[in-house]
């Protein structure tokens, strides 16, 4: 047992830093991380640090030397990763592009379509981004109603997606839709890309709970009114479409991994330094408690990650133990924004004039939405009980129905 | 990045797993309880015969002189099996104690009857109903004569020897004490775990020999604390996947309102909650086990957070056992109980959950950057 690299992983982790340290500087260590207010401004910056990773082959690592990648291994994706967070570069905008819409242009498109749209998708030139929640279909997504009518060599899209992330700043999106509603549900659905500078697409960004749109990667509700989209846009066969979207949404569910924000570190820091009911909230018994169970929980996830490194390390498949890593850390997130808050006691809800919200607060504010995205809590533990512990599945009422027969509600 | 066990390692676990399965698995630690043993004899002597209680004995003492990563899957195969043998007073505790702190005029004449069994080791640290501290410690060693009383103490009829966790002149310290000696009275405490045995172990004038510097008793004993902390969550992690993999089972097999009460979200959220403590403990473990055999400074937080978070993995899964097996999970006949009584007792030997979560925090207090 150690944490070291092996030579080649350690050559290639020195290989990281080197480019590195002579593209960017390193995070302040004191310095609070400004999120960038101003949208164009981040896309810009974001589109020129893309450009320059592009250029010297570290934009997409993982992806087949033929579309530029260099066929990395996943533990060589996670060292790269690791090293490049060390430094102060941009949020990127492009991941769901590259992780999820970049590999099914793979799988599907035409050798045509891939050599037009993948080279710029990995230099950042064009933004993509995920079309398949809908208002009534959430974790049940295959129930979407976005209804795809044949017309020639077209299709005719009408319909609404919502919690498209950067659908307001996106050049494509990858698309799911209602082909059929006379077959059963998954069956009914096929699969597209689409331009979205196509005339008919609307989007509006989501005001949240917070009060804004959000930063940078913010949520859209983008409708579709008579769009047309010709045949060649279809990825996969027709009544594909779930084969294809199942495909992206398990790289979603690994890639929604630990919840940022407000972290044990900073409770204890403030438990150090704070006093309440006269004494330093350290030495209160009731705080001790919680700092351990966010300890357990905050280390086991680091350990758990690295045991997933590990198998990946010797090449092998990692075990099903980082399914839990979201769960658990939305969970941790929203009760650590809860005590920060509430250490301030009945002034606990005021927000600073000149600072703005407390990470405290804002970890409060924005765990409700992590314990939903990429998989509500209930589907993860659904996803749990049924694909790591192999229990059956819930008998379903939409069960060899056509799709327009199924009970909706509202 | 090398965060597991080796392939000799995993091994050593599949063949201890396949073992306790072949010498009958729970029927022993039912047979212990029903009997009124305090331990299995039997048992015991296979794994004496398999060489187990010198695994971390150095070979020039007759043990296998192998690490502690060893003893680590050894312990989760004990705690799956809920072996009832003294396994963990013996090994863990009273043979770490004597490679650790005995002089070599001891080891020489402990080791290698700790590796035949014809010495069985226990460690004494209680005194009455609250956690001991350096200064409410009353047991005390005056030259080399220790009086008073100890409680809790496991195994105690089966061992020959004890160290004891006594007040010197110069502070505590750790004595070693042959319990076949004069002055020592041993009486049986009924306990919840009736497949685990205690005692109350009285010392009137028995002599004891110094293990470690006078002083500095308390240091060593909060390191053996540490190092078992790790050994005792491998055992609480082998409990808890045993529970729910029992819990599962139940769940595939027993139905209700015409289906499978696993199809229930009801049912099938608990068990994930499960999955998900039994996950990060062994992750925990993991890092405890890291921390344990490269004798990292980081034992203390490294042992705490193994220890809280494997004692709240089993105490959970314990009981949401029984919860899933419904009625059935209350009666003697199931195997439930077992494994919600073995999931108490291992959260209390070492010290109560509160007691690891405050060596936790202290831990957290003294370390600059966690990351």
């Amino acid at each position: 047992m150690d944490f070291n690299d092996t030579p080649d992983q350690a050559k290639f982790r020195a290989k990281c830093k080197e480019w590195l340290d002579s593209n960017a500087k390193l995070k302040d260590a004191g310095k609070r991380i400004n999120v960038e207010s101003n949208l164009e401004e981040l896309i810009a910056k974001a589109k020129v640090w893309q450009k320059k990773k592009y250029d010297a082959g570290w934009a997409m690592l993982h992806w087949p030397k033929e579309y530029g990648g260099i066929n990395a291994t996943p533990i060589e994706r996670i060292i790269w990763g690791q090293e490049e967070s060390k430094y102060d570069v941009p949020g990127s905008i492009f991941e769901i592009g590259l992780g999820m819409c970049g590999p099914v242009m793979m799988q599907y498109a035409s050798e045509e379509q891939k050599e037009r749209y993948l080279p710029p998708m990995a230099e950042g030139k064009e933004i993509w981004c995920q079309l398949f929640s809908e208002p009534s279909a959430g974790s049940d997504v295959a129930g979407l109603r976005s209804k795809a009518v044949k017309d020639g060599d077209e299709w005719v899209i009408n319909g609404q997606k919502v919690w498209t992330s950067g659908a307001h700043y996106s050049d494509y999106g990858i698309l799911v839709v209602r082909h059929d509603p006379d077959l059963e549900k998954h069956k009914g659905l096929t699969f597209f890309f689409v331009d979205m500078k196509s005339p008919g697409i609307t989007v509006k960004p989501i005001k949240q709970i917070t009060g804004t749109a959000g930063s940078g990667a913010g949520f859209n509700e983008v409708y579709f009114d008579d769009v047309r989209i010709p045949d060649s846009q279809r990825l996969g066969e027709i009544g594909d479409g779930w084969k294809v979207a199942i495909t992206t949404l398990m790289n979603e569910r690994l890639a929604v991994g630990d919840a940022k924000g407000a972290d044990v570190n900073e409770a204890l820091s403030l438990a150090k330094d704070k006093d309440d009911f006269g004494q330093l909230m350290i030495k209160n018994q009731a705080v001790r408690d919680k700092l351990a169970d966010w300890f357990c929980e905050a280390n086991g996830l680091k350990y758990t990650k690295f045991r997933t490194m590990s198998a990946l390390s010797k090449g092998e498949a990692p075990g099903p133990e980082a399914s839990i890593t979201k769960i658990v850390s939305a969970n941790k997130l929203q009760a650590i924004g809860n005590f920060g808050i509430d250490s301030g006691d009945m002034a606990g809800m005021l927000i600073d004039e000149e600072d703005g919200m407390s990470s405290f607060q804002a970890a409060w504010l924005g765990a409700p939405g992590l314990r939903i995205a990429g998989g509500t809590d209930e589907i993860l533990k659904n996803i749990i009980a049924e694909r790591v512990l192999g229990l059956p599945q819930d008998p379903r009422a939409d069960k060899g129905l056509p799709f327009k027969d199924i009970p909706s509600g509202k | 990045m090398n965060l597991d066990f080796s392939d000799d390692q995993k091994f050593l676990q599949d063949e201890a797993r396949k073992f306790f399965d072949k010498e009958g698995g729970l029927t022993n630690t039912r047979k212990v309880m029903d009997e009124s043993l305090s331990h299995d004899e039997a048992l015991w002597g296979k794994v004496l015969e398999l060489g187990w209680t010198g695994i971390r004995i150095p070979e020039e003492y007759g043990g296998l002189g192998l690490g502690h990563l060893e003893l680590c899957v050894i312990a989760e195969e004990i705690g799956r099996a809920l072996a009832p043998i003294p396994f963990s007073s013996s090994v863990y505790l009273f043979t770490e104690t004597i490679i650790k702190y005995g002089s070599e005029e001891i080891k020489k004449n402990v080791l290698p009857k700790l590796v035949t069994g014809e010495i069985v080791g226990t460690y004494a640290v209680a005194e009455d109903m609250s956690a001991i501290t350096e200064s409410t410690l009353s047991c005390a060693v005056e030259g080399d004569s220790v009086t008073g009383a100890k409680i809790a103490v496991p195994d105690a009829e089966l061992a020959t020897h004890a160290v004891v966790l006594v007040k010197g002149t110069k502070g505590p310290e750790l004595r070693l004490v042959d319990l076949n000696s004069d002055g020592v009275e041993i009486s049986l405490q009924k306990n919840l775990d009736k497949s685990r045995s205690f005692y109350k172990v009285a010392f009137n004038n028995a002599q004891s020999s110094l293990l470690g510097d006078q002083g500095s008793g308390w240091e060593s004993h909060v390191h053996i604390m540490d190092q078992a902390a790790v050994l005792f969550a491998f055992e609480q992690v082998g409990g808890s996947q045993q529970a729910l993999d029992m819990a599962k089972e139940y769940a595939m097999e027993r139905y209700a309102f015409g289906r499978q009460i696993g199809s229930y979200q009801a049912i099938k959220h608990k068990l994930a909650d499960m999955y998900v403590a039994v996950t990060l403990a062994k992750s925990n473990c993991y890092y405890g086990a890291w921390a344990l055999s490269s004798e990292s400074s980081e034992l203390p937080l490294a042992a705490a957070t193994s220890r809280v978070s494997a004692t709240k993995a089993f105490q959970l899964c314990a009981k949401e056992n029984i919860q899933t097996h419904g009625g059935n999970g209350f009666t003697w006949e199931y195997d439930c109980h077992l494994f919600y009584k073995r999931s108490k007792v291992l959260s209390l030997n070492l010290g109560s959950e509160a007691s690891w979560k405050e060596k936790l925090v202290s831990a957290m207090e003294k370390t600059n950057t966690l990351n």
